[in-house]
């Protein structure tokens, strides 16, 4: 069976005068998945959601997204995705249901108000439908945006950032709407600073690193890819130099620290290190130890370890 | 129904709704011009040398095109809203006609407008202003005022989207309010210094006036002013189709590929 892509793009390029803020995207999301595009600030991510969404026109390269051509065939294009984010949003001037009635009617939705009714419905909205938009708290303002963008029942969902700055209770609503959309077979491209988003939702990952995807694929690749994190506490703060040069000396990597909880840790890819000898080695060292542990990374660390990020996002 | 027709009833609409929304606002703008008909009428006509009754009556047509040519201001704070907010990139988002969100804008406005004029009028019929022409001159008046606000309404859509921030907007639009200064909405221009006359001749907001205080009957076409002056009916025709003729296609141009 040949997998059908909802996104697929080869080289899309994009430049802002001498800022080149796409440099070849090649981007592929096989339909009814979620994937995370995840990057540090100004890597692009937002560039490439707006191309991908016909709101910038590339300089170069192409992509089909729901099979179709994103310049030659933009309106077919706009028919079949939704798009919510930090750019693109409601009204605050008009109340959650005028603003869903507008965007059904400009959809061409049969029944405008009562699409709208449902969808307020869907949203916990109903309550506060008729008041304005810009009175709404952050996590409604974002349900409604969602909502928006849901008119049609797109087959391509384009979330940028959408749990930027929300409360974790309306952090959550948000990530349960989107497994649902995912169950009902909708394709989610969704844009994150947050690793523990794209880990809870995303069947791939895509890093995105100076304009173009640095690596590809499912969170537990991307995480075999670099390796396991090797991780000491030792009693006092003293002692964390010496136990960061034994870590260095075993793993090769330059070791991070947790200064407040007197941790120091280090990714290793070699398969000889292992937790017995981690421990035999610090403690000839004079290591005073008080916990060590070997895990699977976070996305955290494939996320520094991959791109040139100095400091962790979210 | 074609595409931009439906599209741009439905913009009309959400523009109409936004007001209905907030009338606080519509209310307070269109009092504005209100509160400069009775402060300069009775201030500044008490201190001409023309009679104030004259000046007052001469005041209504002026203030109707100043406040007309406050379409600029009033586009460019709405179009960049929307297009800070992010409400005109959801929109570019959407299966649907590009030129129908400029033209809903500048449509709602003219409505909105046009119900505005009924209490100025009422107002300055009240300090002591008549239609001394036709009732059919009258009628002209009135929709040469609404096109030139309709051609207005198009420089700010313009101005509004090419603009970097809301409060850049806010400050460029604010400073409109100096484009009838230079005109002879306010004052006759024949005693200006010649270059300065030519220069407020030329503004369009002179040419319209002139036009309206013609066909209501106020006040004669000044002799020996600049073409679009003495000829104020052609000159405010060509005029609004000129702006309409470059802001419009602008803007819409503007909206559909805003790469910033």
């Amino acid at each position: 069976m040949t997998t059908t892509y909802a996104v697929l793009s080869e080289g899309l390029e994009k430049r802002f005068g001498a800022v080149h803020a796409v440099r070849g995207l090649d981007l592929a999301v096989a339909q009814g998945t979620v994937c995370g595009v995840l990057g540090p600030n100004g890597a692009g991510k937002t560039t490439a959601v707006r191309l991908l969404t016909t709101l910038l026109r590339p300089d170069a390269g192409s992509a089909r997204i729901a099979g179709h051509d994103l310049v030659r065939e933009a309106s077919a294009v706009r028919r079949r995705i939704g798009v919510t984010g930090q750019y693109a949003s409601v009204d605050g001037d008009l109340t959650g249901r005028q603003n869903l009635r507008l965007f059904a009617r400009l959809h061409r939705v049969r029944g405008p108000a009562d699409r709208a009714g449902e969808l307020l419905d869907r949203f916990g909205l109903t309550e506060s439908a008729d008041r304005p938009a810009s009175t709404y708290s952050g996590g409604m303002r974002r349900r409604l945006d969602l909502a928006a963008s849901l008119i049609r029942r797109p087959d391509v969902l384009f979330l940028d950032e959408p749990t930027t700055g929300l409360d974790p209770a309306s952090r959550n609503q948000i990530w349960d709407a989107v497994r649902d959309l995912k169950r009902e077979g909708t394709t989610v491209l969704l844009t994150t600073q947050y690793l523990e988003e794209a880990d809870q939702l995303a069947d791939d990952i895509a890093l995105v690193d100076r304009g173009r995807i640095a690596h590809s694929g499912s969170p537990a690749q991307l995480k075999a890819l670099i390796g396991t994190y090797a991780e000491v506490v030792v009693a006092h703060a003293d002692a964390l130099a010496k136990a960061a040069g034994v870590l260095d000396q075993l793993t090769g990597v330059q070791p991070s620290f947790d200064h407040e909880r007197n941790a120091v840790g280090a990714v290793t890819g070699d398969p000889t290190l292992t937790l017995p000898r981690l421990v035999r080695e610090l403690d000839a060292a004079g290591v005073p130890l008080l916990d060590a542990s070997m895990r699977p990374p976070t996305l955290d660390d494939v996320f520094l370890r991959l791109t040139d990020s100095k400091e962790p996002v979210g | 129904m074609s595409a931009l027709a439906y599209d741009g009833t439905a913009m009309l609409g959400r523009q109409l709704r936004r007001v209905r929304n907030n009338p606080a606002l519509v209310i307070l703008t269109q009092s504005m011009p209100i509160t400069m008909l009775l402060f300069f009428g009775y201030v500044f006509g008490s201190a001409l040398a023309m009679p104030g009754d004259a000046y007052r009556s001469y005041l209504v047509p002026g203030l109707l095109v100043a406040t007309a040519a406050n379409g600029i201001m009033t586009g460019m704070f709405q179009a960049a809203q929307d297009s800070h907010r992010g409400v005109t990139d959801r929109l570019r988002t959407l299966p649907m006609s590009r030129a129908a969100v400029p033209l809903g804008q500048a449509t709602a406005d003219l409505v909105v407008t046009a119900a505005g004029t009924v209490p100025f009028l009422l107002v300055g019929l009240a300090v002591g202003w008549r239609i001394e022409g036709s009732a059919l001159q009258a009628v002209a008046a009135v929709g040469l005022l609404l096109l030139f606000r309709f051609a207005c309404a198009w420089v700010g859509i313009l101005l509004g989207l090419a603009s970097r921030s809301e409060e850049a907007a806010g400050q460029l639009g604010s400073a409109t309010f100096m484009l009838p200064l230079l005109s002879n909405a306010y004052i006759p221009t024949d005693r200006l210094p010649g270059w300065l006359r030519t220069l407020a001749e030329w503004n369009p907001i002179s040419a319209v006036t002139t036009a309206l205080r013609y066909l209501f009957g106020n006040s004669p076409v000044p002799e020996g002013a600049a073409w679009p002056v003495a000829h104020p009916i052609a000159g405010s025709l060509a005029w609004c189709a000129a702006l309409i003729a470059v802001f419009a296609p602008l803007a819409v141009r503007r909206y559909a590929h805003n790469d910033r």
